[in-house]
């Protein structure tokens, strides 16, 4: 049994989220259909549909279900940009510290559809401070299109203060949407307080299936849709996905459940796990927010090694971890988001983050501190 | 024993790894990207490189049961194999990048990273075998599947390297063996095309890449005389040997067609003539390493075979190390003269001396002396 510490990358399946969803997964009956079983269905969805709504804070009408994260995030930028576009506002904001979800869509977007892009610098904690988007909001606002933030940077665990950013993008009249994937399930989430226009999530970072996500949109929101066909939710086409949205709904039950006593108890084995690091490895320096940071989320540079190799080494002793990059073909790629934190590409190569859940336990985190310091030395002797 | 095993996502890779985890090894699989941009599909016969040829492997070794990786190596690749062969192609010189992938990055870069992680060995599916001398120094021998025989590309291991190298392969009777027996493992490799080209030129157009990267220019085709003949695409686009578009509009005087002599960059003239010119009767060789133990016998002429092409045949030879003091230093050197002389050899190519079935070692050609031509310095 491996020791799992890459909640981030996807969180293990509760038993009674797989339960809900292989229960839901016995209907009969496409949610659009009008008869018995169709109804069934769509009872079934609409109902996770108004659950979700009410944990985060929404309207039910607000809340799109789609195919996942990515596809949220590539609907709410594209479908807002193209919106804007006729009239004449052709710029998207965002911070350089952004998933490649974002990257890339933006990157596409001025590569085909004339798109300019503004890459707000983030601070040494990979925050995008509020100033910084005032800024550059004053400097394109003319042309401004939207503006797109992380709630949580998904690498290093630094919370943005989403209101602050919200209201100035508001001031600006620029519609701002929020990739507040990371974020889900570890931090209390309203989407009528952030004030944001669009919101993303994904189901299988909080134990809920992989293929499951939602858009939240403003109900004054205009934008043009990605996936064009039978119209079965508001600008989203394509058959809904009925057991998906009811074990998405089950597993953010769970998080929301006691949430404030779970956060607590996960930044208590988070605290300890850094300061056991610390220990142990003296030369390995803490990276991200302290305090405005995801309670799951540990990110360490350790000089002198790459992540790549230590994620080797650890792999081989049976504990999951991550570089926190994105993988190309397998290959894990020097952190975007660490160098956007001022570090040079060679020490960013060096990081490597431990995102754990309700699940991990001490003995687990002694486990791992256990064999990190000869695994340090190892991976130190390694060059490049 | 803890053994890495370097997968290509090809046959012969898949079939040594399976036989380490037949022997009872710790297996760990590895994968070399090469390329920080690798392509999704493999394209003609490369055999590497792209994620289809990564999850060829990762597919192998999941039905092994051992655990795979991918290592990036694609920046020391770009250096030591790709713009080294910019630069030698440049200097007029025609280098062998699958030799020097052996020797920079499979048996250095990734050999070293394997040993500081402690693993004994690499594994790989290259066709040569490792034994033994009597002192315990390791030594490199020919397979024997002779026309699928790698020696020559690896010949330029030394015996560090060789100490913590297996080849599974290197005793196979026949390639047609590794692919029934890939077959009988349930491998969907076992057919898959074996890989030619350069891997990191696309579709083989050396000539076009090279261009891309270096900018051939038009430049004056010369005959022995110092005449021009024409006007080529670019010197360095040429092989020493080259017959076909030269495009020189009349024969030559005797009528017999005319070759590429010679490639001066520095002048970005090619030298041609008849083929008799391409004769060479001796080569010197430097930066000589040996695959075992070092020749001490320097200053005396032996017998050995030479080969000096990855697909050509060994001929006899008289070889003999020295040392070169003309340039106020002692660099070691080999002389080797074929008993028959070579037909057209490029400075730059690769020599690996043989004795018997043994990989003496190798050296990298860089004078030749002509076996028809007083003027041995053609077109220089």
């Amino acid at each position: 049994m491996n020791s799992y510490f890459d909640f981030a990358a996807t969180h293990p399946m509760p038993d009674e989220v797989r339960e809900t969803y292989f229960e839901a997964l016995k209907i009969v009956g496409n949610a659009s259909s009008i008869h018995g079983s169709g109804r069934h269905a769509k009872e079934l969805l609409e109902n996770a549909r108004e659950e979700i709504a009410e944990m985060l804070d929404a309207e039910p009408i607000s809340v799109i279900f789609t195919s996942g994260g990515t596809e949220a995030i590539n609907h709410a930028i594209k479908g807002i940009f193209w919106h804007r576009q006729s009239n004449g506002k052709d710029t998207i904001l965002a911070p350089n510290a952004e998933h490649h979800a974002t990257i890339d869509t933006i990157e596409w977007l001025e590569k085909n559809a004339d798109a300019s892009a503004v890459w707000l610098p983030v601070d040494s904690d990979a925050i995008l401070q509020p100033e910084t988007l005032k800024t550059g909001l004053a400097e394109n606002a003319e042309k401004a299109s939207l503006v797109t933030a992380l709630w949580a940077n998904n690498e290093v665990g630094s919370v943005n203060d989403v209101a602050e950013l919200a209201e100035i993008a508001k001031d600006f009249e620029v519609p701002i949407h929020l990739d507040a994937v990371s974020a889900l399930g570890y931090l209390p989430l309203s989407f009528r307080k952030s004030g944001a226009d669009a919101l993303s999530l994904s189901a299988h970072k909080i134990g809920g299936p992989v293929g499951v996500g939602a858009l939240l949109l403003d109900r004054k929101l205009k934008l043009e849709s990605l996936i064009h066909g039978g119209k079965q939710q508001r600008e989203r086409s394509g058959t809904s996905d009925v057991a998906g949205a009811v074990a998405f709904a089950k597993a953010l039950k769970i998080k929301t459940a006691n949430m404030d006593s779970a956060i607590a108890e996960l930044a208590k084995k988070r605290d300890y796990l850094v300061t056991e690091v610390m220990r142990v490895i003296p030369e390995a320096r803490m990276l991200g927010a302290r305090d405005s940071r995801l309670p799951g989320n540990v990110h360490f540079l350790f000089p002198g090694t790459t992540g790549d190799t230590m994620l080797f080494l650890l792999d081989r002793q049976g504990i999951d971890v991550s570089t926190g990059s994105a993988c190309t073909a397998g290959v894990p790629e020097v952190s975007h988001v660490v160098m956007a934190m001022g570090y040079p590409e060679k020490e960013a190569a060096a990081a490597l983050r431990f995102t754990i859940g309700d699940s991990t336990t001490i003995p687990e985190i002694d486990a791992l501190v256990k064999v990190l310091p000869e695994i340090y030395q190892t991976a130190s002797s390694v060059a490049g | 024993m803890k053994v890495l095993a370097a997968m290509s996502g090809g046959v012969d890779s898949a079939v040594a790894a399976a036989r380490a985890v037949d022997a009872g090894h710790e297996v760990v699989a590895v994968h070399l990207a090469l390329s920080r941009m690798p392509g999704t599909l493999r394209t003609g016969s490369r055999g590497c490189c792209t994620i289809e040829d990564s999850q060829d492997a990762q597919r192998v070794a999941n039905m092994l049961g051992i655990p795979f990786y991918v290592w990036d190596f694609s920046e020391r690749f770009k250096a030591d194999v790709v713009d080294n062969f910019i630069d030698e192609y440049k200097a007029g010189r025609t280098p062998n990048p699958c030799l020097r992938c052996n020797e920079k990055i499979k048996f250095e870069a990734l050999l070293d990273k394997a040993i500081a992680l402690g693993f004994d060995k690499v594994v790989t599916g290259h066709y040569a075998e490792v034994g033994e001398d009597s002192e315990g120094n390791p030594e490199l021998f020919r397979a024997n599947a002779y026309a699928k025989d790698q020696s020559y590309v690896l010949g330029v291991l030394n015996a560090q390297q060789l100490k913590h190298c297996w080849f599974p392969l290197g005793k196979d009777a026949s390639k047609a063996d590794v692919r029934a027996e890939a077959n009988e493992r349930g491998f969907r490799v076992a057919s898959k095309p074996d890989s030619h080209d350069i891997c990191f030129i696309p579709e083989g157009d050396t000539r076009g890449w090279l261009n891309e990267k270096i900018g051939l220019e038009d430049g004056d085709i010369l005959d022995l005389e110092g005449n021009k003949l024409g006007t080529h695409q670019g010197a360095s686009g040429y092989t020493i040997g080259q017959r076909k578009g030269l495009n020189i509009g009349y024969p030559a005087p005797d009528g017999k067609p005319r070759f590429v002599l010679s490639i001066s960059p520095v002048n970005n003239t090619v030298t041609v003539g008849p083929k008799e010119a391409l004769q060479i009767a001796e080569i010197v060789g430097i930066r000589p390493s040996f695959a075992g133990k070092t020749v001490d016998s320097i200053g005396e002429e032996f017998d050995c075979e030479v080969q000096i092409r990855a697909h050509s045949d060994p001929v006899p030879a008289i070889a003999e190390y020295f040392y070169d003091d003309s340039e106020g230093g002692q660099e070691l050197k080999v002389r080797v003269r074929p008993n028959e002389p070579f037909d057209s050899v490029a400075p730059g190519q690769s020599a690996v001396l043989y004795i018997g079935e043994r990989v003496l070692g190798q050296c990298t050609i860089d004078e030749t002396v002509s076996a028809v031509l007083e003027n041995s310095a053609i077109g220089e």
